[in-house]
């Protein structure tokens, strides 16, 4: 049986009210008005494809060491990764500290990467080529002031793992096909898609090739519709969503809801985001169909099993949703580079990134692996040949030790106006690890009235640059205070 | 065992340029000045000068690298002339490249300048650090600043002991204003008005809790010193100020990777002050020091350097500076001339400026800003931020 065996989701924490967005735009295109209803997700100035998927498959590996034995794969999907070279899914495997025993790959192209991603790591699997998967897909998309795109997506990651033991949900079948379907369209230099008539859109894509390729599989298995528990598929247009599973022969208690008002469309994670929350809600023996479409159309088939109750995200999709902080319009704008801001001689300047560093430090650059002294026992980062303590002083004498998943609490803080930021004040400190160590770091994901000295915080993978002028993106771990569960 | 620098070396002549905003004045411009200052003081003739020190801190934005700019500027005559940085400490730094080279015997006279061009970086405040802390830590530090990392021992301080932030910031702010008061006194200075508490406390924020007043500003300046045998000075003046110890310390690491340091003290100017008053033969500092020269890059490093370099006790700065203490007319004033904040901080002068306070004070020629019967002046010259810091504590006497 091979399947399912984890699973989690990723929204950032801003929120763009849809209204405001109308006020600041919808006057270059009315028929957005009819679209500002609810709220859309928002990432970060420090947010990525990358760093969203990182997010979401961390929440999803509860245990890393219980995984990571024998050799996987690791396959990460979205159509806004930041490199077009420079393989991103092998990025996000040094972040996730399993870069050694996965054989990684990325998917892009369409929104239905994030589903050819899951199947094709479903196949690989069931063929013996690796005993579990981390499948993510993640997205974080530039749209056009004014446009329809920019008012129905969204931005958020969503990870599920896959195995052979512990399975929760076993693969039964599935049905892809390929279309070329020309809308959007965008070559890689280019930021916003092309995309053709709305109404073209829907009737001859979203609401054919769905259904059609729904009762093809049904057909191909002698399945009915009143067999499922739930139908998850993507469609940006919330009035046209709810029709193309009737016209599927489903009903509206199946018809899981895409969250347009309050998340939007999240592309390629869309079908993954809405599966972790089906996953959720799931019991045992519930049939589900997953659907991805772009450039034709993906179905699979699953069955939930017994286990399904014993697995939990680290951070359920609920609390996600409830974790949020409105942005404006200008700064959604600035964040996504979309709106080119005064940043000052401090934004300007950015040293040159040498790479034989990033490649030499990785480990420590991206998996936040420092070292352990095994003489006496203290963990210190950045990883060390002399130990910093001054009794021990030992050389050579060192371990790996991770910290990312480490017990951590603010030393000391502060909110600089000096030092550039996107998203002023530029919010940094030191923080503490329980089981020894200490890290100056950036802040993320909070504002400074909210922060005080012994805070737990934990620790967040983000981009800590975009060097512009030469194309180069850097990751680093930054901190985010811990809020109480809901 | 090492008998340390105390009576080995004496300053015979100093300069130090206006600090300020000098637009009109490239780095060659000051160094010029200053050294034409020291030059005069010592009443020696140039060709007597046998080693010379540069300190410079960016570099990139000034005379470039190497002892050269110097050596050009100056047309010294293929005399060994060597640059040296340590952060906000250089200016210490370069002194004491001077001072070791007359009291090992190596040379009779050495010259120490310092100086910076801050004001042609284009910032308000200091150049990016960016390039400054290494290729590894561009990827693992936070974007931060000066401000922001003084800042984070304010808000440790503040936490350790007790304090509210805002009678805190009351008694920064009265740091602040005490130093304004001496350098309104001194026409060298770059800023020459009185400022209120009130004043300090509105100002805007710069790094919570750190506002615009509490933190000193950017600058050009220079400054130098001319340094000798003790029987060559008395041959020369009849005041020469001897160095009475001169020590620096760097950190090991311990402050920023482990759980140790509790980020309420620089543990570098405690290692340092410790030392240097064994090497001057100090036991009892509050009674001892006459005057002090302090690094106020920021309020919070004045008032925790006065705990740092034992003159008030762990957690009780704020008393002493309630009481008056450091005022100009207090027991032991501190910042005579303004300070850093009157003066800003062109990097790689402002331990020189520091010195040269310390020397005319000692010989009676401050001014109206003049102790009264100055023994010993200490100057402290911080570099780096609480969490890496390296610091230089000097002493001098007469």
């Amino acid at each position: 049986m091979v399947g399912i065996t984890a699973f989690g989701a990723y929204l950032p924490r801003y929120r763009l009210d849809r209204k405001e967005m109308a006020k600041a735009i919808s006057w270059i295109n009315a028929s957005t008005l009819g679209l500002a209803s609810g709220e859309r997700t928002v990432a970060n100035y420090d947010e990525d494809a990358i760093t969203l998927a990182v997010a979401a498959s961390r929440n999803a590996i509860t245990d890393p060491s219980s995984i990571f034995k024998r050799k996987g794969v690791l396959h990460a999907a979205s159509t806004s990764f930041p490199y077009a070279e420079r393989l991103n899914s092998a990025i996000i495997s040094e972040a996730l500290e399993c870069a050694d025993i996965v054989s990684t790959a990325d998917f892009t192209g369409s929104a239905r990467a994030g589903t050819t991603a899951l199947l094709a790591g479903l196949e690989r699997i069931q063929a013996g080529a690796a005993s579990w998967g981390i499948i993510t897909a993640s997205e974080v998309r530039k749209t056009r002031p004014g446009s329809s795109d920019e008012f129905l997506q969204g931005d958020g990651g969503a990870t599920v793992l896959l195995g052979k033991d512990r399975v929760i949900a076993a693969f039964v079948g599935s049905l892809s096909f390929s279309a070329d379907f020309p809308s959007p369209l965008r070559e890689p230099s280019k930021p916003f898609p092309r995309v053709w008539e709305e109404r073209w859109i829907r009737d001859e894509g979203f609401t054919k090739l769905i259904p059609q390729a729904i009762k093809t599989y049904l057909a191909q298995k002698s399945l009915s519709p009143e067999s499922f528990r739930f139908i998850i598929y993507p469609c940006p247009y919330p009035r046209e969503h709810g029709l193309i599973g009737k016209m599927a022969g489903f009903s509206d208690e199946q018809i899981l809801n895409p969250l347009f008002l309050t998340v939007g469309d999240t592309g390629s994670a869309h079908p993954l985001l809405l599966l972790a929350w089906a996953l959720e809600q799931s019991c045992p023996k519930d049939q589900i169909l997953l659907v991805g479409y772009g450039s034709g159309v993906d179905v699979l088939h699953f069955e939930v099993t017994d286990l399904v109750g014993s697995v939990k995200p680290a951070k359920s999709l609920e609390e996600m949703l409830n974790r949020k902080a409105p942005i404006s319009y200008q700064k959604f704008l600035a964040f996504r580079e979309v709106l080119e801001v005064e940043t000052g001689l401090r934004g300007e300047f950015q040293a040159e990134s040498p790479l034989s560093v990033m490649w030499r430090n990785r480990k420590a650059l991206l998996g936040l692996v420092g070292s352990r002294c095994t003489q006496c026992g203290t963990p210190q980062f950045p990883p060390q040949r002399v130990c910093v303590v001054s009794e021990c002083q030992a050389v050579n004498k060192m371990e790996p030790y991770s910290f990312s998943r480490k017990k951590a609490t603010i030393f000391s803080y502060t909110g600089d106006n000096l030092a550039f930021s996107y998203d002023p004040p530029q919010i940094y400190g030191i923080v503490d690890f329980e089981e020894g160590g200490r890290m100056m770091l950036d802040f993320t994901d909070c504002s400074l009235g909210e922060l005080q000295v012994g805070m737990e915080v934990e620790l967040s993978f983000r981009r800590k640059y975009h060097d512009r002028h030469r194309g180069v993106h850097t990751y680093f771990w930054k901190a985010v205070p811990v809020t109480a569960k809901h | 065992m090492a008998s340390g620098i105390k009576d080995k070396v004496a300053i015979i002549g100093m300069g130090c340029t206006k600090f300020g905003e000098r637009w009109d004045a490239s780095a060659e411009d000051l160094m010029v000045e200053a050294f034409q200052e020291a030059l005069e003081d010592a009443g020696i003739e140039k060709k007597e000068i046998e080693a010379a020190w540069l300190g410079t801190c960016f570099d990139e934005v000034n005379v470039g690298k190497s002892g050269i700019p110097l050596s050009q500027t100056l047309k010294l005559q293929n005399i060994p002339v060597t640059r040296v940085e340590n952060f906000c400490a250089t200016g210490t730094e370069a002194f004491r490249g001077a001072c070791y080279a007359v009291a090992s015997g190596a040379v009779k006279i050495a010259l120490a300048l310092g100086v910076e061009k801050l004001k042609d970086t284009g910032y308000g405040g200091l150049p990016d650090f960016g390039s400054v802390m290494g290729t590894l830590n561009r990827f693992i530090l936070p974007n931060f600043t000066a401000p922001g990392g003084f800042a984070l021992m304010a808000t440790r301080y503040f936490a350790k002991y007790g304090i509210n932030p805002e009678e805190g910031k009351r008694a920064l702010a009265k740091i602040s204003c005490k130093s304004h008061r001496a350098g309104a006194l001194n026409p060298k200075a770059h800023l020459r008005k009185e400022i209120t508490e009130e004043q300090v406390l509105k100002a805007p924020i710069i790094a919570w809790p750190l506002g615009l007043f509490d933190c000193c500003g950017v600058s050009d300046g220079a400054a130098a010193a001319i340094v000798t045998t003790p029987e060559i000075a008395r041959s020369i003046r009849k005041d020469p100020v001897f160095v009475k110890a001169l020590q620096v310390a760097a950190t090991s690491g311990e402050e920023l990777y482990t759980t140790r340091w509790d980020g309420t003290y620089l543990k570098t100017t405690t290692e340092a002050a410790i030392r240097a008053y064994k090497e001057a033969g100090i036991q009892k500092p509050r009674e001892e020091i006459s005057i002090l020269e302090v690094h106020d890059c920021f309020s919070i490093t004045e008032l925790v350097t006065y705990e740092d370099l034992q003159i008030s006790e762990r957690g009780r700065a704020i008393h002493d500076i309630n009481d008056g203490l450091f005022e100009l007319t207090g027991k032991i004033p501190c910042q005579s001339d303004g300070g850093l904040k009157c003066f800003g901080h062109p990097i790689g002068a402002s331990g020189l400026r520091m010195i040269y306070e310390v020397y005319k004070q000692l010989q009676g020629k401050a001014g109206p800003r003049q102790i009264p019967n100055p023994k010993l002046g200490l100057t402290h010259n911080l570099g780096g931020i609480p969490a890496f810091s390296v610091c230089s504590v000097a002493i001098f006497g007469l």
